[in-house]
């Protein structure tokens, strides 16, 4: 794994880089939405919402299924995997400092019992 | 997803970073561990290396340093700031600086809230732009390489 992540224009980190298609994942977090509920829910149009939805679904961030003649859209997590990873460091980082911040508040805790 | 026991780390935007963490504690001992220097020192290095030197001079304007000696190597790392706004027991916002890159300040948005059995420890860094970010979360990623790499040291020693 190189230690930058790379800057193509047609990656996860990009494509969730725009505030809005992060807000679009937000909604299809754990459900398959149309994308008229989809539109309902972020407040944009219907054109606005098809073009972060393409972009989404380039970078195989979000997935689509007919459903009779409607699309249903979802979030394939497994292609935001290198975000996860990439932030996954630094979260064990801090992990690490609240696991001994612990034992300083049992302390403190403890002081306050006697 | 969330744990008690781990960080939770998200991006809000492009130039932030969210620490999380519940806490088995009231928020003022919270605060005093995060304010007091002697307990600093006991936890702010975590894995990564014995912090050397924790000041801190707790108003608007005083300044805190804190060094860090790197438990691989024994490089010292140096980082500090001003404090903006201290809402005691509640809030503090504060500057921070990586003095291996002073370029880079960010502003720090610690704040606690009482929940259910616990407290809510939100930290929110406000970088300038995305690449001061990306650096910032990529310092994460060498520690991660430098306690990797002490790992393996740990391995070789002990087959040897």
């Amino acid at each position: 794994m190189s230690m930058a992540r790379a800057a193509t224009t047609s990656d996860a980190f990009n494509a969730i880089a725009e505030p809005r298609r992060r807000e679009i994942l937000d909604v299809l977090r754990g459900c398959e939405l149309p994308v008229a509920e989809i539109v309902e829910r972020v407040g944009l149009t219907q054109p606005q919402v098809s073009k972060h939805l393409r972009v989404l679904r380039e970078v195989g961030v979000v997935d689509a299924r007919g459903d009779g003649r409607r699309r249903l859209y979802c979030v394939n997590s497994e292609a935001l995997r290198p975000v996860h990873d990439w932030v996954e460091p630094y979260e064990r980082m801090w992990s690490e400092r609240f696991a001994r911040l612990d034992g300083v508040l049992d302390d403190l805790g403890s002081e306050g019992d006697e | 997803m969330t744990s008690r026991r781990t960080a939770t780390v998200t991006l809000p935007s492009d130039d932030q970073i969210l620490i999380t963490r519940v806490f088995d504690a009231p928020r003022e001992l919270v605060y005093r561990a995060f304010t007091t220097p002697e307990l600093v020192k006991r936890w702010w290095g975590g894995e990564r290396g014995e912090v050397t030197l924790a000041e801190i001079d707790l108003r608007v304007g005083g300044r805190w340093r804190y060094v860090m000696v790197a438990a691989s190597g024994g490089s010292e790392v140096g980082f500090h700031g001003v404090y903006r706004e201290i809402v005691e027991n509640e809030r503090i916002v504060s500057t921070e600086v990586y003095e291996g890159f002073p370029d880079g300040e960010a502003v720090n948005t610690m704040t606690l809230e009482t929940t259910l059995g616990g407290t809510l420890l939100s930290v929110l860094v406000q970088h300038s732009c995305k690449e001061h970010r990306d650096m910032h979360v990529n310092s994460g990623m060498e520690a991660g390489m430098q306690e990797a790499m002490d790992r393996l040291e740990h391995v070789a020693i002990s087959l040897g």
